[in-house]
């Protein structure tokens, strides 16, 4: 298979080994060396995909990350299919199979171009006006296009199977752009001693000199100089060269993000090396040689497959070897896109016409064209291009009006000029400039520490792109006495003219700005007509600039389309804001490791092995896995829970309570801190006594609960709910540290120190007793709600008296390592008496059924504990705690707030959603009045009948009244009740 | 991502070890029992958002644990001192100031 447009003598591919791959299933041949664009220009191929708005036929238009056009999806496997990558970043390998996107059923014959026909349906602004009406268009028509609008290539279905790396990375001098001025600026600073990375996108350094045929620096030639001093650079200790590596992102204090292709280029990568590696560097100083972006010119037709931008053409010729035709012509209003033509001409490759824009050219390359014998149009513009789906006739027009002819071509290269590469700058918070002379916006005042150098920064030929490099590369390097590297000289091309907009004075249909977004002069013409007077309107008027390139090639001509209308100067217009990243970032990069098991810890109490292997089912509680019932005989969840139910308070149950928090509060002022932290007065609290404290924030709404247990004078064993305990230090700290500093107080997290099993039950003494020692267990030496200090087991204990089941209880705490021994030790025991082990479903069931709140379950931020009926818990007495006076506010004494109360339908079996609204009347019209809304709601095997919690408006006043919980299937009738539905008068604890 | 520098281990660390804990300076009142709703409403719910330099507390959480204070720029996303908590608000010249 021959690559019919492939130049043997040109390029510097020559002796590379040929690569088979595939497009849309057709075999070809390339290049070891060869981007996809590359290899299939040398094919002959430039349709390569469909705009986006109105399916067009598009091609190649660039030859770097700025294409707007070649988007194709890269297909390795089923479970690697990445859509919307630039054809002309991706490198070929062998086995390569790359499709079009956005056409059906094929590339050449697709059904989408109707859309082109139809095309004033989709004029600037129509994402605005098509969708108000009908409604039912919305799901028919527009809902389907607009998600079919959220991007071009499909997402693949499958998990992504690579690896991505993220490193953090710290130096004295970061370098992005690896061309003429970043290659100086490493050299210079390098020199210095300083640690230097510098990261170039592109597989090899050497930027714009990879087409610049007539470089030459240090008396090489430019791509030469090149790749002597990046070797010079890799042989470096102090450097680190970074190549396929994009700076993407400039943050706060020179924290650039970089994003690094390790094997994309790749025909058989190791999977078990990272596909992307995510830097995260912090520089200490940052220097920017980013170059420019070419821009194509505007006018009819301008999107035709086979037009492109010059620099394009000359960088496929140069380096690649590839010729973009064989006739060609050039429209442009800038000398760079001469230099293209006459590079081609030299090829051997036909040139029909150079037209340029400008009135004015003169100069080396003009008299050289002129030489050989090339028609040179000056003052001429190109008003329209035939050619279905590869242009094939330009018509030339002068500028000023006149006769127009045809010429025929089969590529079309254009050039209005070069826009500074400032992105990463204008992230960094750095200020820019306009310059009126060459209507570029160039880097102005630092916000960090970072200099721009080269065609970035303005630089009007590659002697003073060096010149730049080199100075900046030194004073970032830390250098004081100028100059640390000598370059003899550097001399290449001229980079002056350019232009912004179109040059004939057509509608400007079908003369594209944005490719990507399918945008015309005509649509931001129209834009402003219709009332848009800021850039930042007309993008979104328009989206021009809003598409996955984020308007590198056309931007500056949007800008200027729009200014000319309303006759301001563009910077008055304004800029878009640059925002990262620079060229898209797949998601797995940024992800990196954190995925699967690896996104969040998974915390397991010391007795979770002895659950998995008694067969409890589990739930995710924050970051803990924590049992949620324990099935007999292949039980469901609800008959398990009834009989866990059951048997604790029929004999006694054990529960894993070990994920609670835990605070030890320790010192002189301990009590002092703890009457300031809590609701209740703990001054006269004995030692070995516990007490059910609430916690306030200073607003006065409910922000934990537990019990605290007094463990001597100066000692209190804090509980807090299980999600809470991290907050609960942060909050205490916080008061701790910096309103009461004075306070003698430590305070330490011992929720990880300690294993807590519950044994809660008639039995449950009796099953602890004979494991207990050193402590007396009789309900007058350790009554309910007290603590005592022993050994169970042999091991040292904490044993609190206590309930959330409202039986009797124990709460056993050991330190963690023992806590499976012990668990397994009362279980033996526990057997002896019927009980059962039992997981957080009973566990909410059975508090329930004693009316017992989980805070952020029947509290939610904006609930006192007056609302939550539990106003005895606030001391009396108290001068001072966090919340006191945040609950004197006058809403939050005012009468008709949400109260805690008890809910039974009226219909026992009916079980009520948590969440449910409740209302008075369930006939009133919609939207009704809300009452308030269902917290808890289980059914109760203990009461042989359903019960719910409740917040209700005015609740504790409204005792036996019958409210309504409207459902789809009807409305269901509850009677409000006390929230204590077994053991009323809470006698079962005591014994 | 930020650089802090935590005035009690005296250097700089990534912001990820650091947790914003609101704006400085507003003692708690002494006699919370008498606070009037209107110097309530001034303590506990009125903060200064300014456009420029605001003192704001932080805690080094994954750290020392310790809050401190900070004095930043909002604009700039600077920091232009972090000082111990208790201490005075600094005197700040040349930028933002
Ligand atoms: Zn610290």
């Amino acid at each position: 298979m021959t690559q019919p447009f492939r130049i043997a003598t040109a390029g510097r591919l020559g002796h590379a080994d040929p690569v088979r791959f595939s497009f849309d299933g057709r075999i070809l041949m390339g290049l070891s060396g060869d981007t996809l664009a590359s290899a299939l220009i040398a094919n002959g191929i430039h349709l390569v995909g469909r705009s986006f708005k109105y399916h067009r036929p598009r091609g190649i238009v660039s030859a770097g990350a700025e294409e707007p056009n070649a988007l194709v999806g890269i297909h390795r496997d089923a479970a690697r299919r990445t859509p919307n990558v630039r054809a002309t970043v991706q490198e070929v390998y062998e086995g390569l199979e790359a499709v079009s996107q956005n056409r059906w059923p094929s590339l050449a014959f697709d059904v989408g171009a109707l859309n082109d026909v139809a095309s004033p349906f989709f004029s600037a602004g129509f994402y605005y006006k098509t969708f108000m009406w009908p409604k039912a268009a919305w799901e028919r028509l527009y809902e389907p296009f607009i998600r079919r609008a959220a991007g071009l290539g499909v997402a693949p279905d499958r998990p992504d199977p690579d690896l991505y790396a993220n490193r953090f990375a710290h130096c004295d001098v970061l370098v992005i752009g690896g061309g003429a001025a970043g290659l100086a600026a490493a050299l210079a600073a390098a020199e210095t001693g300083a640690q230097v990375i510098l990261a170039d996108e592109q597989a090899q350094t050497g930027g714009a000199l990879r087409y610049e045929t007539g470089a030459v620096i240090d008396g090489q030639a430019g791509w030469d100089w090149a790749q002597t001093v990046t070797a010079d650079l890799a042989a470096r200790d102090n450097v680190r060269l970074l190549t396929r590596t994009t700076g993407f992102g400039y943050y706060a204090q020179n924290m650039v993000g970089l994003v690094e292709r390790l094997t994309d280029h790749l025909a058989a990568p190791d999977p078990a090396r990272p596909r992307e590696r995510l830097w995260q560097v912090r520089a200490k100083r940052a220097v920017l040689a980013t170059g420019a972006i070419e821009r194509h010119m505007v006018f009819p037709g301008n999107d035709r497959p086979g037009i492109m931008l010059a620099s394009a053409a000359r960088t496929y010729l140069n380096h690649f070897g590839v010729a973009v035709g064989r006739n060609i012509a050039v429209y442009a209003a800038d000398d760079g896109a001469w230099l293209a033509a006459l590079d081609l001409h030299r090829a051997g490759v036909g040139v029909a016409a150079i037209v340029d824009a400008r009135a004015d050219v003169a100069g080396p390359h003009v008299e050289e064209a002129k030489r050989l014998g090339v028609a040179c149009l000056p003052a001429h513009a190109v008003t329209g291009t035939t050619g279905r789906l590869r242009v094939s006739s330009i018509r030339v027009s002068p500028v000023a009006g006149g006769a127009a002819r045809d010429i025929a071509c089969d590529a079309l290269l254009t050039s209005a000029g070069w826009t500074p590469a400032v992105h990463l700058f204008s992230q960094s918070r750095g200020k820019l400039v306009f310059e009126a002379e060459t209507q570029r916006f160039l880097p102005g005042s630092n916000a960090q520490d970072v200099a721009c150098a080269g065609a970035c920064a303005g630089a009007s030929g590659l002697a003073e792109t060096v010149e730049q490099g080199l100075e900046a590369g030194a004073r970032a390097g830390g250098a004081t006495g100028g100059r640390t590297v000598a370059v003899r000289e550097a001399r290449g091309e001229s980079w002056t003219g350019g232009m912004l907009g179109p040059a004939d004075n057509g509608t400007g249909a079908k003369a594209f700005v944005d490719f990507q977004n399918d945008v015309t002069a005509k649509d931001i013409r129209q834009a402003v007509r219709e009332g848009m007077r800021s850039i930042e309107h007309v993008k979104r008027f328009t989206t021009t600039g809003m598409a996955t390139d984020q308007g590198k090639t056309s931007n500056m001509h949007g800008l200027a389309i729009a200014a000319a209308m309303l006759g301001k100067p563009i910077p008055e217009v304004g800029l878009t804001t640059f925002r990262a990243p620079y060229t898209p970032v797949t998601f797995g990069a940024l992800a990196g490791h954190s995925r699967g098991a690896l996104f969040e810890p998974v915390r397991r109490t010391p007795i979770h092995s002895w659950a998995e292997e008694n067969g409890a089912e589990f739930e995710d509680v924050g970051q803990w896995k924590r049992a949620w019932y324990f099935p007999r005989n292949g039980e469901e969840l609800h008959a398990a829970v009834a009989r866990e139910c059951r048997t604790v308070r029929a004999s006694a149950g054990i529960f894993d309570a070990s994920t609670l928090g835990k605070i030890e509060v320790v010192g002189p002022d301990a009590a002092r801190f703890m009457e300031l932290m809590y609701t209740n007065p703990w001054t006269k609290l004995g030692v070995g006594r516990c007490r059910y404290g609430v916690m306030l924030r200073e607003d006065g709404f409910i922000y934990d609960d537990g019990v605290v247990g007094r463990l001597a004078e100066d000692r209190f064993h804090v509980t807090t709910t299980t999600g809470g305990a991290p907050r609960v230090l942060n909050h205490m700290e916080d008061y701790l540290q910096t309103e009461f500093p004075d306070l003698r107080v430590f305070l330490t997290s011992t929720s990880e120190q300690w294993a807590v099993i519950a044994v809660q039950g008639p039995r449950s003494r009796d099953i602890i007793a004979p494991l207990v020692e050193r402590i007396d267990l009789s309900d007058e030496a350790m009554p309910h709600m007290s603590v005592r200090e022993g050994s169970i087991c042999g091991v040292p204990t904490r044993l609190f008296r206590m309930s959330f089941t409202g039986e009797r209880g124990f709460e056993i705490n050991v330190p963690a390592d023992f806590g499976r021994a012990v668990w397994e030790a009362v279980w033996a025991e526990g057997r002896k008496h019927d009980a059962c082990a039992y997981g957080t479903e009973a566990m909410h069931v059975l508090r329930a059924e004693k009316g017992f709140i989980i805070v952020g379950q029947e509290t939610d931020g904006t609930v006192t504990p007056h609302d939550a009926g539990l106003g005895w818990a606030i001391g009396r007495n108290k001068a001072d705690f966090v919340g006191m006076r945040g609950l004197r506010r006058a809403d939050l004494v005012a009468p008709g707030r949400k109260q805690l109360v008890g809910l039974k339908t009226k219909d026992p079996d009916v079980v009520l959603d948590e969440g449910a609204q409740i209302v008075a009347d369930p006939n009133q019209p919609v939207p009704m009045t809300m009452l308030g809304h269902v917290t808890s709601s289980y059914w109760s095997e203990n009461c042989g009948r359903s019960i719910a919690l409740a917040l209700v408006a005015g609740g504790h006043d409204r005792m036996g009244e019958t409210l309504h919980v409207p459902m789809p299937g009807g409305a269901i009738a509850v009677e409000v009740t006390s929230t204590v539905f077994f053991d009323e008068k809470g006698e079962r604890a005591n014994g | 991502m930020l650089l802090i520098h935590c005035p009690y281990c005296q250097e700089e660390r990534p912001e990820l070890e650091f947790r914003h804990a609101g704006e400085a300076h507003i003692a708690r009142p002494t006699d919370m029992a008498a606070l009037s709703d209107a110097d309530f409403e001034r303590f506990f719910f009125i903060r200064s958002n300014p456009k420029g330099i605001v003192f704001e507390r932080w805690r080094h959480i994954h750290g020392c644990a310790r809050f401190f204070n900070a004095a930043r720029d909002t604009v700039s996303d600077r920091f232009l001192a972090t000082y111990r908590a208790g201490d005075p608000k600094p005197a700040l010249d040349g930028e933002g100031a």
